[in-house]
């Protein structure tokens, strides 16, 4: 929340000129090469770059490639990189920038789609495959449904919701340093849901289990602790901490 | 020709559709998921406050049960619901909140002893039971008798929704990501599946299915403010709507969420004020009391809705550039409870209005939010018009919700009709073969293929997103909160109009691929006759019920007016959508219309209503000896699927 902004709720916009420079490319049209564009867009009151992609797309550049679904920070869609630093767009404010410059780029280390749109859902699909991203337990599919559910921490209950707050928006692996090296490198996303399920305690999996998964170069012992994950996490969630954990674990079985 | 087939075929990766899709998959059908984006993003995420559910597990939900929950739901819906889906859901939404918890939910649970809560804007202390500990807890929502919300923090949506994708991951069903669905297969009275557009590269392919599940969510985006995601557009609903043989039901019900903030519309949960969190006027002044002296802010959300927009309307609203509001002041529930069970609400009002709801007050107004209209569908949530096509979610008509859903119902339908009706249609896959042609499939792939052309084709002609903002605008001016028969006339020529241009749309972007504007080509012309089901359906009812309220006819009408709405699109080229009716009968209700309890009550009475009164009243009393459960069987028989008949059991009280 470091870089928190005030807006007037209900002020007038300034109605300055900015200016969009984005990065244009349909890897589907033969013969499209990237570059950059720029586009001018008449700032309004409590203007989000949702806003004024959309108005580009409607008033200039028909073609224009993003993703947004719930608009509200909620969704994990519309991670790009925004001046230089991944973030969700939705909720990033235009009046943030003084200078009226705003460079997007689509998130690097996924697969293009076009223009500010990448595939993350076929990436976390298979994150979540591989980690195993469900509770396993002989109970899950065969507890009687009609009984009182299985008691709960509520301390324990209120710990694993603060992990399970990951929206898979992608702005982790985009800002680390680890996952541009390492091709296969899990990357925070993974390790924020080996930690979630870690800690529930209606996972049966044991830390021998979660070695074979994060136990070497490609899991948790590939981290370089550049953190930009920390740095850059829409939802502010402890990567740092959580990585810190699960390397200790992981060091206990090894 | 590319064809994809499989047994279930799922349309949305919703909570709803992949609740069917696991369903099917458990039961040993293929199935594959269609999505316009990843399953995780659906949004069913966006759901804040919680899940209704009669655990009864805290002290302020001692005494619910499934009795308490449907008599909550059906007056809620003010008497417009189809009382036994209601009942086949409240005995099935503690299973399905028991079971999410079993695939990972991290529900927030029961601390036994002291703890203090904000009740009518005042600390009280209440004491949970030891004997509760770590049992799902639940918050107060309104329109309920009982604190029955279960939740974590006012993540609920996105919890609820993880754990269900995982599950669907586990057990490997595939979710065809960035495909949309531009028509379904049909021939006589039967679906077999539906032609897809691929966003990515523009191909068309046709999937074939034994059932064929719509579960694309609500319409809200044919309004230019709602809370609803992007992706809302109804257009599930559609291409039903363009068979000409599945209508759509009560399209007209359309809720309005009180507390969104302005300008853009992003909500703020109902659990704002259900924790404790009240409303103020520009004068600072707590005006619900005054309007709905026993439920307050808690009234159910229609009447918030219309309460506040009365209060406007005197002048008491706060002025702003983007039009009058009113505050929502939670800053009595303090920093540590705002910072916990309200931090998306925190965040919201952070980044969108640089404000800090610890301290500030945030500024709302109502907002369309929910569709209680959708796909017609019978209880076992197959269409009443065209075999194999079932419909679940929000996008469905079901009709647990009448003319007014709860807060905390809408996910609650999604994972329990997901549960029920994921049943019937793996049923319907075992029961069924279909033989299709595939020059049948090549006709409806031809057609598609065609439309998309013509377009093309086409160098001049309107620009597809001035039609679409016309018709938000329409919807938003003439078919709002109040309604009456000279605006929705004209909302419906206007409508019919802009229908009539959509003939000449042309789009600027000739790129066969991934075209957005060749996107909202296909889908505007559709959400206006969406829009027109709407408009139509609320001219045609004279009556006001629940979120439909006509200035012009503000009494309830169960003389006339206790039917659905059933629109069809019967033939291509109709201006129009056909409306049918169809009744609901009071001699075959548990519970015969009443007074809801808000304001006044004008309701014009059916003469069923005595009749079904008095034969209540004496079964009830030829039943003696009998508990409740064999009063209910006695008042309404309904049907579930086997494995989900059981009686529920509660901390205290077993299975009574």
């Amino acid at each position: 929340m470091s870089d928190k902004i005030q807006i007037q709720a209900n002020g007038n916009g300034p109605g300055r000129k900015l200016k969009f420079n984005i990065l244009r490319y349909n890897p589907q049209l033969a013969g499209d090469k990237p570059r950059m564009v720029t586009y001018e867009v008449e700032e309004a009151a409590g203007m989000t770059i949702f806003i004024a992609l959309n108005e580009i797309r409607e008033k200039q550049e028909p073609s224009l490639q993003f993703d947004f679904v719930c608009r509200a920070g909620i969704c994990g869609s519309c991670g790009m990189v925004i001046n230089g630093r991944p973030d969700l767009a939705c909720r990033t404010l235009t009046a943030k920038f003084p200078s009226g410059e705003i460079t997007l780029l689509p998130l690097p280390a996924f697969e293009l789609i076009g223009d500010l749109s990448v595939n993350t859902g076929k990436f976390m699909r298979a994150m979540s495959e591989r980690i195993g991203s469900w509770i396993h337990s002989s109970d899950a599919d065969n507890r009687d449904l009609t009984i009182l559910e299985e008691r709960m921490d509520p301390d324990l209950a209120d710990e694993i919701y603060e992990l399970d707050r990951c929206v898979e928006c992608g702005c982790c692996i985009s800002a680390c340093g680890t996952k541009r090296m390492r091709d296969e490198f899990l990357g925070a996303v993974g390790f924020m849901h080996v930690a979630r399920f870690h800690m529930d305690s209606r996972d049966h999996r044991s830390d021998d289990d979660w070695y074979e998964v994060i136990g070497d170069d490609d899991g948790v012992f590939g981290c370089m602790t550049l953190l930009g994950c920390e740095d850059n996490c829409p939802k502010d969630l402890p990567h740092q901490t959580q990585i810190a954990f699960l390397r200790r674990s992981m060091v206990k079985v090894a | 020709m590319k064809v994809v087939y499989t047994d279930s075929l799922v349309i949305g990766g919703g909570l709803a559709g992949l609740r069917v899709a696991i369903a099917s998959k458990k039961r040993g059908m293929e199935t594959i998921v269609l999505s316009l984006i990843p399953a995780k993003r659906s949004h069913s995420a966006a759901a804040q406050g919680g899940m209704q559910a009669s655990l009864g597990a805290s002290i302020k939900g001692e005494g619910d049960n499934e009795d308490v929950h449907f008599g909550d739901t059906v007056k809620g819906s003010d008497w417009g619901c189809d009382q036994d889906v209601a009942r086949m859901f409240v005995n099935t939404a503690p299973k399905a909140i028991r079971e999410l918890a079993t695939w990972g939910v991290p529900w927030s649970r029961i601390r036994p002893g002291d703890r203090e809560v904000v009740v009518n804007a005042e600390k009280v202390t209440i004491t949970e039971k030891e004997e509760a500990e770590g049992l799902i807890t639940a918050r107060d929502f309104g329109g309920t008798k009982k604190w029955r919300t279960c939740f974590t923090a006012d993540g609920t949506g996105h919890t609820m929704l993880y754990a269900m994708d995982n599950k669907a991951i586990e057990l490997d069903i595939p979710v065809h990501e960035r495909k949309e669905v531009i028509s379904l297969i049909h021939e006589g009275d039967q679906c077999y599946g539906a032609v897809v557009r691929d966003l990515v590269t523009g191909e068309l392919i046709a999937y074939v299915a034994k059932a064929t599940t719509i579960a694309t969510g609500g319409y809200g985006r044919i309004y230019a403010v709602s809370t609803n995601a992007v992706i809302c557009e109804g257009m599930g609903a559609a291409i039903a709507l363009e068979t000409g043989k599945a209508p759509l039901g009560n399209m007209e019900a359309v809720q309005f969420h009180p507390t969104a903030i302005v300008p853009v519309g992003i909500l703020t949960t109902e659990g704002c004020r259900g924790d404790g969190g009240v409303l103020r006027d520009i004068d600072g002044y707590r005006f619900m009391p005054d309007y709905e002296p026993d439920k307050k802010e808690l009234a159910s959300r229609d009447v918030v809705s219309r309460r506040m927009t009365e209060h406007m309307r005197k002048g008491k609203g706060v002025p702003s550039p983007y039009g009058d509001h009113l505050w929502l002041d939670i800053t009595i529930l303090g920093k540590a409870h705002i910072e916990k069970n309200l931090r998306e609400v925190k965040e919201i009002c952070e980044y969108f209005l640089g404000i800090d709801p610890v301290t500030d007050w945030i500024p709302v107004r109502p907002t369309q939010h929910y569709s209680m209209g959708g796909v017609r569908t019978k209880p076992n949530g197959e269409s009443p018009g065209l075999k194999g096509l079932f419909s679940v979610g929000e996008g469905a008509c079901w009709d647990m919700h009448g003319f007014n859903r709860l807060g905390g119902n809408s996910v609650a339908e999604t994972a329990v009709s997901g549960m029920i009706v994921g049943e019937y249609v793996a049923d319907h896959c075992e029961q069924t073969d279909i033989s299709i042609p595939t020059s049948l499939v090549k006709g409806f792939l031809n057609r598609e293929q065609k439309n998309i052309d013509t377009l093309f084709a086409r160098e001049s002609g309107e620009n597809v997103y001035e039609l679409r903002d016309a018709m938000q605008t329409i919807m938003m001016d003439k078919v709002g909160i109040f309604r009456d028969g000279a605006h929705l006339q004209e909302a419906v020529d206007e409508l019919k109009a802009l229908l009539k241009r959509c003939d000449n749309i042309v789009v600027r972007d000739k790129a066969p691929s991934s075209n957005p504007e060749l996107v909202n080509a296909l889908r505007v012309p559709r959400m206006i006759k969406l829009a027109l089901t709407v408009a139509c359906g609320a001219l045609a009812r004279t009556e006001s019920r629940g979120a439909h309220s006509r200035e012009d006819y503000p009494e309830r009408n169960d003389r006339d007016w206790l039917k659905r709405t059933l629109s069809y699109w019967k033939n291509e080229n109709d201006e129009l959508p056909t409306l049918e009716y169809e009744d609901l009968d009071i001699m075959k209700m548990e519970m015969p219309p009443g007074f809801r309890g808000y304001g006044n009550d004008n309701t014009i009475h059916h003469p069923d209503t005595e009749r079904r009164l008095a034969e209540v009243e004496q079964i009830t009393a030829s039943m003696p000896n009998a508990d409740r459960h064999e009063i209910q069987e006695a008042l309404l028989k309904y049907d579930l699927p086997e494995k989900l008949k059981g009686k529920n059991e509660r901390v205290g009280v077993g299975y009574k």
